[in-house]
């Protein structure tokens, strides 16, 4: 299996780990990616202000990934979102469609529907599948429990999106539960984890972060788990300047699913960027077993 | 003495252009902190920091860098293998011919005595030189008109800067060419050169360089007898030889003068090749002289940049020096284009067409905000909008043949800005999370933060006052403003009509539920909008700080037990209320 991978805009400068990760994991699990070198902004930061920005920049992506005729690999829940509209949108909508690739034309290329965008979970659920990796996991977790946050946009708007139940989904907690982690239940796992407004509205941003915290610590969690850029930008690196500002009571480290998975597979917590988290999740290692003392 | 005149001017020109440029670099700047560090205190860190990294293991960085980066241009080798080609094209035939020919008074006859331009090596280098220059230019020419790269823009300095080297390079050839054929340089030199011939001797040395070296005479024509060559021969060796080789090896004037070969008499009485030397002298003096001022000038900045950012430390760096390495870097810009080529929002431009969108061209309008060139609002604002419309990717640093720091220079200038009090609208939206990841270090006192979202937001309340602070009495214009028709952008957004108002949307919405009394912060509530916007309650809609405070998380949609297209709907809101801002701000602009 073979994928173009789309990076978030996000990764580079403030998420590395989360390139190095996903790539580790993937490799470990036969999956080839493929850089395409001009692939650009998903559009998503910019549908509040521009319909048209929005739609163009996503556009531009589908068509270089059918360029390379492969399918496109997101690790962010906003791209993913968005490269769906979109998708949809050009599917539904002949006269946006023709507009796109009238200005698309200029640089040589064309969006012609033929490729999928997918998000990381959905590969690694619905491509690969739990067996396989289970099949590869060489470490378990025990006594672990896990806080996973889906995110808004891998289950909403459930019409669009049809990854899992929009109301009760459970792969991303299959895919946690596959290290031999323990998902827990927690009121507000499905809402939002406060990203798009930081920088515009920071209190805001701030209260629901903190709420999102408080609920997933009640619930006796000893890690989030996130696998979308823009949540682990939330609750890693504001997570911090809302400790600093509202002080540590609601404290939790984040841990992205790629360097969960990839401990599990074996993969060394350097190649997984580990130390590069803002608050520490080296801890997590203590929870490791291997193989052998997990059976007995 | 007109061209020592005209050579003298221009160095002198050149050298002040060079001062001035040069001082630019210590009496602007960029960020907010710099405005308070004085000139003498930023020249003095300069120095400072020269001195520093020479005594320093840093030496053996800046060595790596002037040979891979420099000398070899590794980074662009590594992008594009034409553009390095082209470049290099350029900068080695240009460097070499500077050297050897321009110089050759100075550097050449200093290391070989028996220096002459008409003799092997020399005679054929140079038109190799030249050869490569012209081919870089072809190039380049090719690359910019006839490959169009998306989003490669080519500006009158990128224009000046290929037609200088074409003429330099295209009058060089011809002024060759006309020289060989030319039958008064002839007699010249056969003056000048031959010792006590008689006529018969002069006659087949004349006819030997007819045949050979291509002199075009109006009395000697071929064919010729061997006879008369054997005699021309000897007597070219005698008085010629030690000074000419073949004119076959300069190559392009021989070609020139194999073209030109029935018109050369013609030629040669218009004094063709003195006009051609007027122009291959005035060229290079006017590329002399406005080198500073020109793209040509990154021939210094360029390398400079690229060494200088090769020691710097983040965070580490004196801000006095930041701030002239940020005015360096305008410098050192040479308007290449790979940046915009390569920007994740490039695309963007194709719908907003806004220039300062592309990396590329924001350079040239920081230059003009840095120098206090007079800029009206507008022109501001898309400067602003440009520097805001940017995910923070990095990738126009990383891809900077240059090293220019670009990246910096962004968030530099779009906090200075602030003080031009124009609003940008980009600000409220998810390209400000970088903005709030370093707010720390772009405001430490917290001062101006959370100025642009305020302005923002103030432009775009139709009273300037959120709907939560408005008096009661204020009148609020039930109007319909055609807008209806507008909300229409997907096919979504017609779901509107649908709602029959059972709150469900707002009960699911986690900023409603952030709040003890929601109305108070947010103005109206997501029913309350859809409400609104069927009729046609456009005022209050966009008075509300709903639109704003809405994270897209469809929970309000997933829940409508109607199928209104809520979040999606709030969304196109968004966008009218912008577009009318941005009208009203047009409009004022006008009266
Ligand atoms: C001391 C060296 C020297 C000698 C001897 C010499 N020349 Fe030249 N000649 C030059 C130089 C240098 C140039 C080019 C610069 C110029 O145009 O003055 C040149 C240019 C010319 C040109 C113009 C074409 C060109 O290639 O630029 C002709 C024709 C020419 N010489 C003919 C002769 C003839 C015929 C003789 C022998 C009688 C001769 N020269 C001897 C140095 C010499």
């Amino acid at each position: 299996m073979k994928y173009t991978l789309l990076r978030c805009c996000t990764t580079p400068i403030v998420l590395q780990q989360y390139e190095w990760s996903t790539n580790a994991v993937l490799e470990k699990l036969g999956i080839g990616l493929v850089d395409v070198e001009e692939f650009g902004c998903c559009g998503y930061p910019l549908r509040n202000i521009n319909f048209k920005a929005y739609v163009i920049s996503s556009a531009r992506n589908l068509a270089l990934a059918d360029r390379e005729n492969l399918d496109l690999l997101t690790v962010c829940n906003c791209c993913y979102g968005t490269m769906r509209h979109i998708e949809q949108l050009l599917q539904d909508d002949e006269s946006i469609r023709k507009e796109v690739n009238d200005t698309l034309e200029k640089e040589g290329l064309r969006y012609e529907g033929d490729i999928r965008p997918k998000h990381l979970l959905q590969v690694l659920y619905d491509d690969i599948g739990i067996d396989a990796i289970r099949k590869q996991i060489v470490h378990t977790f025990k006594d672990l429990n896990i806080a996973t946050h889906y995110g808004c946009r891998i289950l909403r708007p459930s019409k669009l999106i049809k990854f899992d139940k929009p109301h009760s989904p459970s792969k991303f907690d299959e895919l946690v539960e596959v290290t031999g982690a323990r998902s827990v239940n927690w009121l507000k796992k499905h809402e939002c984890c406060g990203s798009p407004l930081w920088g515009v509205n920071e209190e805001l941003s701030l209260d629901l972060t903190e709420n999102k915290l408080k609920h997933a610590r009640k619930s006796g969690a000893d890690f989030l788990c996130v696998a979308c850029s823009y949540c682990q930008i939330q609750y890693d690196h504001v997570q911090k300047i809302l400790v600093s500002r509202r002080g540590p009571k609601h404290q939790l480290p984040s841990i992205l699913y790629p360097q969960l998975l990839g401990l599990s597979l074996g993969i060394d917590s350097e190649t997984l960027g580990l130390h590069m988290n803002q608050i520490s999740i080296n801890d997590i290692e203590l929870y490791l077993l291997d193989k052998a003392a997990s059976q007995d | 003495m007109f061209f020592t005149v005209a050579l003298y001017t221009s160095l002198a020109i050149f050298s002040l252009g060079l001062i001035y440029k040069v001082s630019t670099w210590f009496r602007y700047s960029l960020g907010i902190e710099a405005k308070n560090i004085s000139t003498p205190a930023r020249l003095f860190a300069a120095l400072r920091g020269i001195i520093l990294t020479f005594f320093s293991p840093k030496l053996f960085t800046l060595l790596k860098v002037f040979v891979l980066d420099v000398l070899l241009q590794v980074k662009v080798l590594k992008q594009d293998f034409l553009k390095w080609a082209m470049h290099m094209c350029i900068y080695y035939g240009f460097l070499l011919l500077l050297l050897m020919h321009g110089l050759d008074k100075i550097v050449t006859s200093a290391l070989f005595p028996e220096y002459y331009s008409t003799v092997n090596p020399f005679l054929f280098l140079r038109d190799f030189f030249g050869v490569l220059v012209l081919l870089g230019v072809g190039i380049a020419v090719y690359r910019r008109f006839i490959l169009k790269v998306p989003r490669l823009r080519t500006s009158p300095m990128d224009l000046y800067a290929i037609i200088i080297l074409a003429v330099i390079m295209l009058s060089g050839f011809l002024l060759e060419g006309t020289k060989i054929t030319s039958y008064t340089k002839y007699q010249e030199m056969v003056e000048e050169y031959t010792v006590a011939a008689d006529e018969e001797e002069l006659r087949s040395l004349e006819a030997y360089w007819v045949a050979k070296f291509g002199v075009v005479s109006p009395e000697v024509k071929g064919p010729f007898d061997a006879d008369t060559l054997a005699a021309g021969k000897e007597a070219h060796e005698m008085s010629c030889l030690q000074c000419h080789s073949r004119p076959q090896w300069g190559f392009t004037g021989y070609t020139v003068a194999k073209v030109t070969k029935p018109v050369a008499p013609l030629l040669d009485r218009a004094k063709a090749s003195s006009i051609l030397l007027y122009i291959h002298f005035l060229a290079c003096f006017i590329g002399l002289a406005y080198l500073p001022f020109s793209k040509m000038f990154h021939i210094f900045t360029t390398p400079l940049s690229l060494l200088v950012n090769s020691v710097m430390e983040e965070g580490k760096s004196a801000p006095a020096n930041i701030a002239t390495i940020q005015m360096l870097e305008l410098d050192a810009c040479m308007h290449c284009g790979t940046c915009s080529v390569q920007c994740r929002v490039g695309v963007v431009f194709e719908t907003l067409r806004n220039l300062n969108i592309l990396p590329s061209e924001k350079i040239p309008s920081i230059k003009a905000l840095v120098t206090g060139k007079k800029l009206s609002a507008e022109e501001i604002r898309n400067i602003q909008e440009g520097l805001h419309l940017c995910t923070n990717c990095h990738r126009c640093t990383v891809v900077c043949p240059a090293g220019i720091n670009l990246q910096e220079l962004w968030l530099s200038v779009r906090e200075t800005l602030l003080e031009r009090h124009q609003p940008e609208f980009f600000v409220l939206s998810p390209l400000s999370l970088y903005r709030g990841l370093m707010q720390d270090s772009l405001d430490p006192d917290k001062d101006h933060y959370p100025d642009p979202i305020e302005l923002a937001l103030k432009n775009i309340y139709p009273n300037g006052i959120p709907l939560h602070m408005l008096d009661s009495d204020t009148p609020l214009v039930p109007s319909d403003n055609g807008l209806s028709g507008k909300v229409y952008q997907s096919a979504q957004a017609s779901t509107f009509s649908h709602c029959f108002r059972c709150v469900t949307c707002t009960n699911a919405c986690p900023v409603v539920r952030n709040y003890a009394k929601p109305s108070e912060a947010v103005g109206l509530l997501p029913h309350q909008i859809m409400h609104a916007a069927g009729m046609g309650l456009w005022d209050i809609v966009f008075s509300s700080r709903m639109l704003w405070d809405c994270l897209g998380c469809y929970q309000c949609q997933e829940h409508c037990p109607q199928g209104v297209c809520v979040a999606d709907i709030i969304y196109e809101l968004k966008n009218i209320a912008v577009t009318r801002a941005k009208e009203k701000l047009t409009k004022q602009a006008k009266t």
